[in-house]
């Protein structure tokens, strides 16, 4: 085997090790079923849900309405497929600003490591870290009022330090090895390092773990959506819809079953798929990559 | 929970007449917001010590009950326990514009000089009788005898002195001194005789006197109303648990037909999914106003229950701000009139419970005009108004929403409604607080909002062009200015018409549906108000029966 890339037979190997890992798949399988109904949604759905059908509400599933309709006569179905449109659009923007700004404070932390600047970036993150996550979002919402932005906004915040320390602690790893030492001597900058040797190798740790905060993220929307901080109506969402169907539930379980099975599969999907990649990605089996 | 938060200011203008009474009894509770708009008396620094006090009385009189059900072990229950949405911020109603205030305390612990039916109708209270002088000016009132206050004191003519004219004083923050305006002079005649003149003839004064804003207090005990309520009601205050429940206790010593319970517990709880669990655990033994209508069938096939279906003076409006575009055009506020489907708010938001309206009248009084037809569901005439008008679509406007139900659902449904005719309403949910300080007062900074006004003949609050619809019509300033002078019934009768002619003729607001007063209660509990004349939870004439 090369040490330099993958070669054709490892490759294979590792897709053989993926598709052995039932998890990996069961993950991908429920991931892409939700992306898939979120992007399906933007060019069609069975009903529109803007518009309001009184006469048919609270209706169970029949062969017209798979899923039954809510108290407004809206098709659940479609509902959940774009509420899966709102959830995942959230948690990607949510978690694309805890990386975006995480993964460079916590290099930039790892670069001068036991410096000030070090302490001050991870004491900061720790503060952050140490606030109840949902009480940041309550607050940033009843702030500036709720909308699906300031719910991405105040969930990707504490998306930050997750991803800050997990950087950090894994490059600092890595700033201990001989080829960086090599770098070093070679007259790299740190930031250049950073970019050229650390990142690289962080990389599929960080793949995890966003997997991972994207179903919190979905969870956190779902939760904000529920007290009404989140997406508003008429934004199809998860969370309201299991608000709106509380006082139903006794006669109407369709309403709230759906949405929360929505929720929990996605969730669980992506659970799966990260414990996948986590093994996928296990350095042992990452015999030759640098 | 309805709202009315709007009742509580004091702009509100009143003609004052009598509501109707031919509708059933009906038991409030309520509809309004209760929260108070800045004037709260303060809490005072006694009520730790207050408390404690309570607490051990409270503590003693549990004992007592205790001995008391033992020895009657298989007599009637002779306790109750009511569930309402909203707590109250304190529990003076006579400095306090809250709603949930009345709804504890009124008639209940606190009595006025007159006091509403539970149909409406304006019966004796501690005034017996009264007298009224050829010229109208002079209302001379006999009191009733032998009533007491709670803590032992007498009522006397005094007190209702001291009550009417702390009303009316200028540093007085009672939250409904229009009911108050007219009185020139109150003087005593004798312990049980009170003269109050009047500046100008008014025939409502008795139904003014029947106001929870007008109950009788006394000086030696206002120092601590606020936390420590001491009225000549049937119920005497108890304990207050904050976030909880108040309780009250038979009054032995009631100078009228004592009440049937010996106590009675306000349990407040705000969750609409919490009050169906409660009621359904028998945690409390009846709710008023019922925050979930669509549970209701429930409780109806359920033989345990019964759900008493009564009418509020509660007018639950699209209000549309008047004072900015592009509400300012009548042409647009039509267009939304006729681009709202009643029917449909109701079947949607109420499940089916409400009576639409076309004006801003209570569909059972006697002087209200069908108007519905002028504003009748017909979005392509609603389309091709919005073209008159010139304005360009998609419209673009923010609807503010409250927390009651009837809004949140209501907008929705509204905010499709509207979509279909080319507004793009964006709804905005706030709370209270919220809604009170940026729609209610200060700036007005909205366009649409959705709220009941549940005071009785209220449509005066359209004469005040600072009101938060911003509306200002001289025209219909001095129609209310008028009927205010104005004795003769039919007269009034006609001046109340044409009032409400020319609200729903410039569309001043959607007006959308007569807010229903939906109580559920024990199949064995008799005696609750099935109506809403006024904001109140009256548990005199409540008992149970086998």
């Amino acid at each position: 085997m090369s040490d330099q890339s993958l070669s054709p037979v490892q490759a294979s190997s590792t897709l053989w090790i993926a598709l052995r890992s039932r998890s990996l798949i069961l993950g991908l399988v429920l991931t892409l079923t939700f992306v898939a109904a979120a992007l399906i949604s933007f060019v069609w759905v069975p009903y529109d849900i803007t518009t309001l059908d009184i006469a048919n509400k609270i209706k169970g599933p029949s062969a017209l309405h798979w899923l039954g309709t809510d108290h407004y006569g809206r098709d659940i179905l479609s509902m959940i497929m774009q509420g899966a449109r709102t959830s995942i659009a959230v948690a990607v923007l949510a978690v694309g600003i805890g990386m975006l700004i995480g993964v460079p404070l916590g290099l930039w932390a790892a670069a001068r490591r036991g410096s000030l600047l070090d302490e001050v970036i991870m004491r900061t993150n720790d503060l952050v870290f140490a606030f109840p996550s949902l009480l940041i979002a309550v607050m940033i919402t009843s702030a500036f009022g709720p909308s699906a932005t300031n719910a991405i906004i105040a969930i990707g915040i504490f998306n930050i330090p997750v991803f800050a320390r997990l950087t950090r602690s894994s490059a600092l790893s890595l700033w201990q090895r001989d080829y960086i030492l090599a770098a070093r001597v070679a007259g790299k900058g740190a930031a250049r390092i950073s970019w050229e040797h650390i990142l690289p190798n962080i990389t599929n740790m960080m793949i995890v773990q966003g997997t991972i905060q994207f179903s919190l993220g979905i969870l956190a929307e779902a939760g904000l959506s529920y007290v009404g901080l989140g997406a508003q109506p008429p934004t199809a969402s998860w969370g309201r819809m299991l608000a709106d169907s509380q006082t139903f539930i006794s006669f109407a379980p369709h309403m709230a079953l759906f949405p929360g099975l929505a929720i929990l599969l996605t969730v669980l999907g992506l659970n799966l798929m990260g414990d996948g990649l986590r093994d996928l990605f296990d350095p042992k089996l990452r015999r030759g990559r640098t | 929970m309805g709202a009315n938060c709007p009742g509580m200011l004091r702009v509100r203008h009143l003609d004052g007449r009598g509501v109707s009474s031919d509708d059933d009894p009906g038991f409030a509770a309520g509809h309004g917001p209760m929260y108070r708009t800045g004037n709260s008396p303060n809490v005072g620094k006694n009520r730790e010590n207050d408390m404690i006090a309570k607490i051990s009385a409270a503590g003693l009189a549990s004992v007592l009950a205790l001995t008391l059900t033992t020895g009657a072990a298989f007599a009637q229950k002779t306790d109750l326990t009511l569930g309402l949405q909203l707590e109250p911020p304190n529990l003076d109603p006579t400095s306090s514009a809250a709603g949930a205030i009345d709804q504890v305390v009124y008639s209940n612990i606190f009595e006025g000089l007159t006091r509403f039916g539970p149909d409406g109708s304006i019966n004796p209270g501690l005034a017996k009788s009264w007298d009224i002088s050829d010229d109208g000016l002079t209302y001379t009132f006999h009191l009733v005898e032998g009533a007491k206050f709670h803590d032992g004191t007498d009522f006397e003519a005094t007190d209702v002195k001291f009550s009417l004219d702390r009303a009316r004083a200028d540093d007085s923050t009672n939250a409904q001194k229009p009911l108050f305006a007219g009185i020139a002079s109150v003087d005593v005649v004798d312990p049980a005789t009170v003269k109050v003149t009047l500046s100008a003839p008014d025939g409502a004064f008795p139904f003014k006197m029947a106001w929870g804003d007008a109950v009788i207090v006394a000086p030696e005990s206002i120092d601590g109303i606020a936390n420590t309520p001491v009225g000549t009601g049937a119920f005497k205050f108890s304990k207050w648990v904050q976030g909880d429940s108040v309780t009250m206790v038979k009054n032995p010593d009631y100078w009228g037909t004592p009440a049937e319970l010996d106590s009675a517990t306000i349990k407040f709880i705000s969750d609409p999914t919490a009050a169906f669990a409660a009621v359904m655990a028998g945690d409390v033994d009846a709710f008023g106003a019922f925050p979930a209508p669509e549970n209701l069938p429930q409780f109806e096939a359920d033989p345990r229950f019964k759900v008493l279906i009564g009418s509020t003076e509660g007018e639950t409006i699209l209000a549309m701000n008047n004072g900015r575009p592009p509400f300012d055009n009548k042409l647009v506020r039509e267009a939304v009139a006729h681009a709202i489907n009643r029917q449909e708010i109701i079947d949607g938001a109420m499940f089916g419970y409400g009576t639409p309206i076309g004006t801003f009248f209570a569909p059972h009084n006697p002087d209200y005009v069908d108007l519905t037809g002028l504003s009748e569901y017909d979005p392509e005439k609603a389309k091709a108004l919005l073209e008159e008008a010139g304005v360009t679509l998609p419209l673009r406007v923010k609807m503010t929403l409250p927390p009651p139900s009837y809004a949140r659902r209501g907008g929705e449904i509204v905010a499709a409604e509207l979509r279909a005719v080319g507004i793009e309403a964006q709804i905005e949910n706030v709370e209270w607080s919220q809604w009170l300080e940026t729609t209610f007062k200060g700036a007005h900074d909205y366009d649409l909002t959705i709220i009941s006004h549940t005071e009785p003949m209220d449509i005066g609050i359209y004469a005040n062009p600072e009101y938060y619809f911003q509306y200002n019509n001289p025209d219909f300033q001095k129609l209310m200015a008028d009927l205010n002078l104005t004795t003769d019934a039919a007269k009034r009768s006609e001046m109340l018409k044409q009032a409400q002619t020319i609200l729903a003729e410039d569309y001043v607001s959607g007006f959308m549906f007569e807010l229903p007063m939906q109580t559920v209660a024990n199949a064995k509990i008799e005696g609750l108000w099935v109506n809403q004349p006024t904001q109140a939870a009256d548990l005199t004439a409540v008992h149970w029966v086998d």
